[in-house]
């Protein structure tokens, strides 16, 4: 069991500090974008005060912020600095954001679970405190009067009775001579002052985003730079028995090809080794690919087809397995006889598909690495490009880009490995550049489950018992393949944490041993469970002919915080008393949608249909009400979706409606579309034509989020739109056709 | 030996024919704002106009670029931005902004043809284009604004 739970998304990969320096010429980044800061040496460093890791000042007044977290889309690198930047009570524009280097000394960049403004909301209060604070000591001792008579507005500070004023510029080499304050003494400002947290601001990037100039993985360059493509074994664990590069040789531009050694269990971050063709360009080194002729040892995963093993699944979630969560007595409620409602469910393996494929460049010199990467975790990079080409991880200097999408897969850092192995053999800094077949078919997939529920109820169809199972390959077996059974993180997204007050409950998990890559995809195990749960409850109100909303609350019951006792509960890393799983706010979710959504009072088209599902997940309470139209050839259109959203304080709420918006069209991929499948042990998918994702025309037509005012600590954005809105469009299309999909993608059921 | 004009530039390239123009755009002249998505047309990261026109660069090799006139996200607004850019900004549209140069080349040049479009219109020119983190809502309304400027 302690194996499993060692294996956390976030403690997967440790990071650790970097150290040691070394200047490659790294042209076209913006200033807004470029880490020029070596290891200890940013721009917040040098400055002429920098109480901490995350802030400095320059003597002209600039404020230099560290953004340590990674920008996929969140505007995560440009909401945490503005905690920072409010506290300080700073001009926004007067400050410029510097993307950090991975380093621990910025504790976590790993820019996932939906935790960045979570983890950081109080450490960057304190910083921008801790700096405010020292300024206006600093202003009072120059004016020889007493700090109570002195405070801050806007990059200066006031001396209330004489209205005197000096700038942060003017200030900071005195306050860099100053003790810092202790935690315990900083002194926040109230909520009235605030100037940035909870009105937001667009991300910084936008500018150069519409103007092409924004750099990603994609865009990043070195002098002397030569480009890479990997033929790798095409099933897990294969590895190259023989290969043939003579004709690879003869394609223009392409200039040598290396081998990557097979890697050594447990899979892990580590490449996956194959052949690599080194060209002046990404074209001739796709072409040259095309030439390879290799001879593969599959290895024993060649045996693994997904029709097979999702029977398999399936079986084993029929059968009872290892209780995760138990109380009351199911057995004895379930003997007594009544009605039985019995259901399965069924989500395949799928892919992130970010729409920047993996790539990244890196140079090996004189025994140290300095990569570019649109990475998730810098920190992660450090670690897994040290192990692969055998030095320390101080070594390791890794700027982070920006990222073309991330979803979890940018995270994982075998890209950046693959390019450091292929600098140190080729003697130059080499971009790797994987095609969109490359990013599917070697992905680190979200995780195939099989679900089976079962209820007994009563007269009234409230159920009196309820037993529900999945069963996964679990992302711990990345680092232990033996690994079979879920772990608590994974089990506390939406199942062992299921939230209804039912007298009888038992939650089990089922083992299944993984037999490609497993990784996280936005929202994780939620995806399936919410799926399986919210799809049930829908099909447990239609049994009772009540209405779906009215029963969902009868469902979850009175306003509680759901027992956890004698339970493993994770609870997304947080302690449960500052973040309980309170049914008061769910109901309140779920109240909000109906309300909004005009649910039960506005008329349909024909064909048309609504539907509901309401979830927490991240620490957030999501309610959808998703209206679906299904057209005469089975063609599913989605109108309207009203997304109510509970998740505490909001820093940047505009930004937070632009989640929840993309979170409805990735709920909709994943319903109508989404599905990873294996023959042989090769992928099947390659490309947007064999892994569609949803467009413009299948989308939702309008996604309208409210958000609830809410003074709560602040809880995720990223990520919890996505599990409710999948039973939520399922359930709409039963109510627009009768036809209960317990399947994804719903392609497999046949709507007319 | 072939010429084309790149947002406005005379420019020669003698490399191999079949090379697609995003290639050439990216590696060679190191205008990265068009992006590679697929390599197939099937996601529009990479669209650019040739002569006008709104186009694939994945799929159009050097040979069918030949004397043509090429704009790329870095010469859409050639005097400041675009109307379709200033509308991108407006209703802030962009998450991670990796489709968004594609989708604004393909908006720019639907818009030339359609002054007035339709949902159904939008559906029709901006369904090649994927966006991953889902803004089509907003990319809709900002074609929608750019619209009303520009007519």
């Amino acid at each position: 069991m302690s194996a499993i739970e060692n294996v956390s998304r976030r403690g997967f990969l440790k990071g650790a500090a970097s150290a040691g320096a070394f200047v490659l010429c790294v042209r076209l980044f913006p200033d807004s974008l470029h880490a020029e800061g070596l290891p200890g040496n940013a721009p917040v460093d040098r400055a002429a005060f920098h109480p901490g890791v995350y802030v400095g000042i320059d003597t002209d007044g600039t404020v230099h912020i560290i953004a340590h977290r990674s920008e996929m889309g969140t505007t995560s690198r440009t909401s945490v600095p503005m905690i920072l930047a409010d506290e300080l009570d700073a001009d926004w524009k007067r400050v410029k954001l510097e993307q950090a280097i991975g380093d621990e000394r910025y504790g976590s960049q790993n820019t996932d679970g939906s935790h960045s403004i979570r983890e950081f909301y109080e450490p960057m209060r304190q910083a921008g405190a801790t700096a405010r604070m020292m300024l206006t000591q600093a202003a009072a001792n120059q004016w020889g009067v007493p700090v109570s008579e002195c405070s801050a507005d806007l990059h200066t500070i006031v001396h209330s009775p004489t209205k005197r004023r000096l700038g942060y510029g003017e200030l900071a080499s005195a306050a860099a001579k100053l003790p810092a304050p202790k935690v315990t003494e900083l002194k926040f400002k109230p909520k009235s002052a605030w100037r940035y947290i909870g009105k937001g601001s667009p991300s910084n990037d936008l500018p150069n985003v519409v103007t092409g100039k924004a750099v990603y993985g994609m865009d990043a360059q070195m002098d002397g730079m030569v480009y890479a493509s990997i033929e790798r074994p095409p099933v897990l664990g294969g590895k190259v028995k023989s290969f043939d590069d003579k004709e690879a040789l003869k394609v223009a531009g392409v200039s040598q090809t290396v081998a990557i050694d097979p890697f050594q269990g447990p899979w892990g971050f580590q490449p996956l080794g194959g052949v690599a063709v080194i060209a002046k360009n990404t074209w001739a080194a796709f072409q040259g690919r095309k030439s390879l002729q290799i001879e593969w040892d599959n290895g024993p995963n060649a045996t693994y087809n997904s029709d097979q093993y999702k029977k398999q699944l399936q079986e084993t979630a029929r059968n009872s397995a290892k209780v995760v969560r138990d109380h009351g007595d199911v057995d004895a409620a379930f003997a007594k006889g009544g009605k039985i409602i019995e259901a399965e469910y069924y989500v395949p393996h799928l892919a992130h598909a970010a729409l920047e494929p993996l790539v990244a460049v890196a140079d090996f010199r004189d025994g140290k690495v300095t990569a570019w990467a649109p990475t998730q975790n810098p920190q992660a990079v450090q670690d897994t490009v040290a192990k692969a080409v055998g030095i320390s991880k101080e070594n390791v200097i890794c700027h982070v880009t920006l990222l073309g999408g991330g979803f979890g897969r940018k995270s994982k850092p075998d890209y950046v490995a693959e390019a450091a192995i292929l600098s140190k053999k080729v003697g130059r800094p080499v971009k790797v550049v994987w095609t969109r077949e490359d990013d599917i078919h070697f992905d680190f997939f979200h995780s195939v489950a099989a679900m089976y529920m079962k209820a007994a109820v009563d007269a009234n169809g409230k159920p009196t018992a309820w037993l529900q199972r999945t069963a996964f390959p679990p992302i711990g077996s990345m680092g232990d393949p033996k690994l079979n059974y879920g772990g608590g993180f994974e089990l506390g997204m939406g199942f062992t944490d299921m939230p209804f007050d039912v007298p009888n409950l038992r939650v089990e998990n089922g083992p299944a041993t993984a037999r490609v890559r497993i990784g996280w995809l936005r929202s994780v195990a939620n995806i399936y469970h919410a799926f399986a749960v919210q799809t049930f409850a829908d099909e447990l109100a239609h049994a009772a002919g009540r209405d779906p909303v009215d029963y969902m609350l009868e469902l979850i019951g009175s306003q509680r915080v759901v027992d956890m006792t004698n339970v493993q509960n994770p609870n997304y890393g947080a302690n449960y008393d500052v973040y309980p799983n309170d049914t008061g706010r769910l109901r309140k979710v779920l109240e909000i949608a109906a309300e909004k959504s005009g649910w039960g009072k506005r008329q349909l088209a024909k064909g048309s249909g609504m539907g509901i599902a309401v979830h927490r997940s991240f620490l957030t309470y999501v309610a959808n009400v998703v209206e679906v139209q299904v057209s005469e050839d089975g063609k599913v259109h989605i109108p309207r979706v009203d997304t109510v959203v509970d998740a505490g304080l909001i820093t940047n709420p505009e930004a937070a409606r632009a989640q929840f918006e993309g979170a409805a069209v990735f709920g909709t991929s994943i319903a109508l579309t989404g599905a990873i499948t294996a023959t042989n042990g090769a992928i099947n998918q390659s490309n947007f034509d064999t892994y569609p994702v949803a467009r413009m025309r299948e989308a939702p037509l309008q996604t309208n989020v409210h958000l609830v005012e809410s003074d709560a600590p602040p809880a995720g954005i990223g990520e919890p739109g996505v599990p409710p809105f999948v039973p939520a469009l399922c359930n709409a299309i039963f109510a627009a056709t009768g036809k209960r999909v317990r399947e994804l993608p719903l392609g497999k059921t046949k709507l007319v | 030996m072939l010429k084309l004009k790149v947002n406005g530039t005379v420019r020669s390239f003698d490399g191999d024919p079949a090379m697609p123009l995003l290639w050439y755009l990216r590696d060679e002249l190191r205008l990265t704002g068009t992006k590679f998505g697929c390599g197939m047309s099937l996601c529009g990261a990479c669209t650019v106009h040739k002569d006008g026109k709104a186009v694939r660069s994945c799929m159009t090799p050097m040979s069918a670029a030949a004397g043509a006139e090429i704009t790329t996200i870095e010469g859409l607004g050639a005097n400041g931005l675009h109307p379709v850019q200033k509308a991108w900004m407006h209703i802030n549209v962009p998450q991670c902004g990796y489709c968004q140069p594609g989708q604004m080349m393909q908006a720019a040049s639907f818009l030339k043809t359609t002054k007035k479009p339709t949902d159904a219109d939008i559906d029709s020119a901006m369904s090649g284009n994927i966006c991953r983190c889902g803004t089509y809502q907003r990319v809709r309304a900002a074609i929608k604004s750019a619209a009303e400027e520009l007519a």
